[in-house]
């Protein structure tokens, strides 16, 4: 308790990132990060790196792009001799007039891909294994799923009473990255060393998932390559027709997952609820804490609004790519997941194997006492801002900005209000020396000038 | 130490819960252990919904110290006739106004009887109700 973990380097290892050149340094990201770990200083934004969660509602909400998700070019697959690619089932709903997956799995091919492998795949065997853990399992309810990983780390840093409800099962990119290249290298009869796994991203948190892996000491994926990067080719390629081509295909259960509610439906919950978009995910967790739940079993949360198809890096409209997805879903194979060995002991072979640890970034440093005597600092400072939380100080609340003052990262006259009134005091302290001195140009004896 | 004191407005819905929200958000700046938080969460929550429904207004204390947590939550009144039937679960005297809204299902009383570590009540009808609750951290 209260003692912090050292950090470790890798935990901070971001994917979102500020591009300075195009900061104005307003307050439109400081306002709506959910960790309060943005604050504008010399007319820029900056990250608290170890505060940020890599959700990208920076980067959605930035009205000068000056906020950018860094992923792997396409080029990163020329580093392995044989490369996989792992498309998100959000990719299906991406391409306007195209409701099949069958198209879009082709076009991948002509990237310059030599296999592919669907992540709505890793989601049945993902789904799976959970289903079978909680019915097996006496686990802490409800079950959170751990298939967001901005969600995972706001429960880190926000939520840690909650760590322990978490599923430890790896996500859908991981089971399918992993299973991708045992196939491949069973199949083609090549060493594992030479196949490389990439995920075709719809968000940055993915990206920093794979850099810094949560539940796991390295990532089976290998490069990270943004939706963004890839859609202009494939259009193209769509536009052309495409070659048959022969893989093992996900149903409509695994394609699901990109949608809300795709998850807690296939897991088969009974009790199940998703949330989308982080600021609710926020106020349920809280409601979770409090114990305000009758009998919750499982609980899908998901940073974006509309799940991973409203993730930063998508070209198409979250609502529209739903609405796309859902006759997607409709063309692809209906029948329930076919069973195959990879299914076989899933919730051992895909279990984390890195226990979740809480992040204290939010927290007091020191003893007891010293984080009493820190908290009461800050009450002080705080009951003299003006509890407008405008932002103009540069940290999103005054609370934040009482916080800084404490931690001498900011000064009182930061705030624009206080500076106001301290420029009017001295301005009045001015014209009162001014006016009391032998030198003043008043006639002496003369007292309708004071006043 | 830190101490501080939130009024309780009677009848307001639309407020209640914000001050054992703010209560747990100092607790979590503080890094009180997350067991212990979420217990002294439940309980502040109980107690401000009841000053809300059933008293005529009062305040909620949240004083933490080395060693202990305590939240204290009095009223102005009306003051309960039987605490014994009052600490029984099920018993509640909601309105059905109430009951429709989620609560008034008589488990506020017990709930934080036992979550706190300790739990006193004193009530004087026609004057008003006095809890105190502490928690070993």
């Amino acid at each position: 308790m209260g003692v912090k973990p050292l950090p470790d380097k890798e935990i901070y290892y971001h994917s979102v990132r500020l591009d300075a050149s195009k900061c104005m340094g307003c307050t439109i990201c400081l306002k709506h990060c959910p960790t309060e770990a943005i604050r504008i200083r010399n007319n820029r934004a900056m990250i608290l790196s170890e505060r940020c969660i890599d959700c990208g509602e920076c980067i959605k909400v930035c009205t000068h792009h000056a906020k950018i998700a860094v992923t792997d070019p396409l080029d990163v697959i020329k580093r392995t001799r044989y490369a996989i690619a792992l498309p998100a089932p959000t990719l299906y709903a991406q391409f306007q007039g195209v409701h099949q997956a069958t198209a879009i799995i082709a076009a991948l091919f002509r990237l310059g891909f030599d296999d592919v492998f669907e992540v709505a795949r890793g989601a049945e065997v993902v789904s799976y294994a959970i289903s079978k853990m909680l019915i097996t399992q006496d686990r802490k309810r409800p079950v959170i799923s751990s298939a967001c990983p901005a969600i995972v780390r706001m429960i880190q840093i926000n939520f840690p009473s909650l760590i322990d409800n978490i599923i430890d099962i790896l996500s859908p990119m991981e089971a399918a990255a992993k299973i991708a290249k045992e196939e491949f290298a069973r199949k083609r009869g090549v060493p594992m060393e030479e196949i490389g796994a990439y995920f075709i991203t719809p968000c940055a948190a993915k990206m920093t998932a794979v850099r810094a892996p949560i539940g796991q000491e390295k990532s089976y994926v290998d490069g990270v390559i943004s939706i963004l990067d890839v859609y202009t080719a494939m259009s193209a390629f769509l536009k052309e027709g495409f070659e048959p081509f022969e893989i093992e295909r996900a149903s409509a259960v695994g394609i699901g997952w990109a949608a809300p509610g795709g998850e807690a439906v296939a897991v088969g919950s009974r009790n199940a609820l998703c949330v989308d978009g982080i600021d609710n995910v926020m106020r349920v967790l809280e409601q979770i804490e409090d114990d305000r739940f009758d009998r919750l079993d499982y609980f899908e949360g998901l940073a974006c609004v509309n799940g991973c198809l409203g993730g930063p890096l998508t070209v198409e409209n979250g609502y529209v790519a739903k609405n796309r997805l859902s006759r997607v879903i409709k063309r692809a194979d209906q029948k329930t997941v076919r069973r195959s060995d990879i299914f076989e002991n899933a919730q051992e072979t895909l279990r984390m194997t890195v226990p979740i640890q809480p992040n204290n970034v939010l927290q007091l440093e020191g003893t007891l006492v010293e984080r009493l005597k820190k908290a009461e600092q800050i009450e002080e400072v705080l009951s003299t801002l003006p509890g407008i939380d405008c932002g103009s100080c540069g940290s999103p609340t005054c609370r934040a900005l009482a916080w800084d003052i404490v931690h001498g990262n900011a000064s009182e006259m930061n705030c624009i209000h206080k500076l106001n009134a301290r420029i009017s005091a001295l301005a009045a302290q001015m014209i009162e020396l001014e006016q009391s001195t032998r030198f003043s140009n008043h006639q002496e004896g003369d007292t309708t000038q004071k006043e | 130490m830190i101490k501080e004191t939130y009024p309780v407005r009677a009848g307001d819905m639309t407020a209640a819960g914000d001050v054992s929200a703010r209560i747990k958000r100092q607790m979590k700046q503080l890094g009180i252990d997350a067991a212990v938080m979420r217990r002294v969460s439940v309980c502040t929550y109980e107690a401000e919904i009841n000053l809300v429904i059933h008293s005529l207004g009062g305040e909620i204390t949240f004083e933490i110290a080395p060693g202990k947590i305590l939240v204290r939550a009095t009223d102005v009144g009306p003051g309960i006739a039987d605490i014994e039937k009052a600490m029984t679960e099920g018993f509640s005297t909601a309105s059905n106004e109430v009951r429709n809204m989620g609560f008034g299902a008589g488990m506020g009383l017990p709930n934080m009887k036992r979550n706190a570590d300790a739990f006193f009540i004193t009530s004087q009808p026609g004057a008003g109700t006095d809890i105190r609750m502490e928690f070993g951290i």
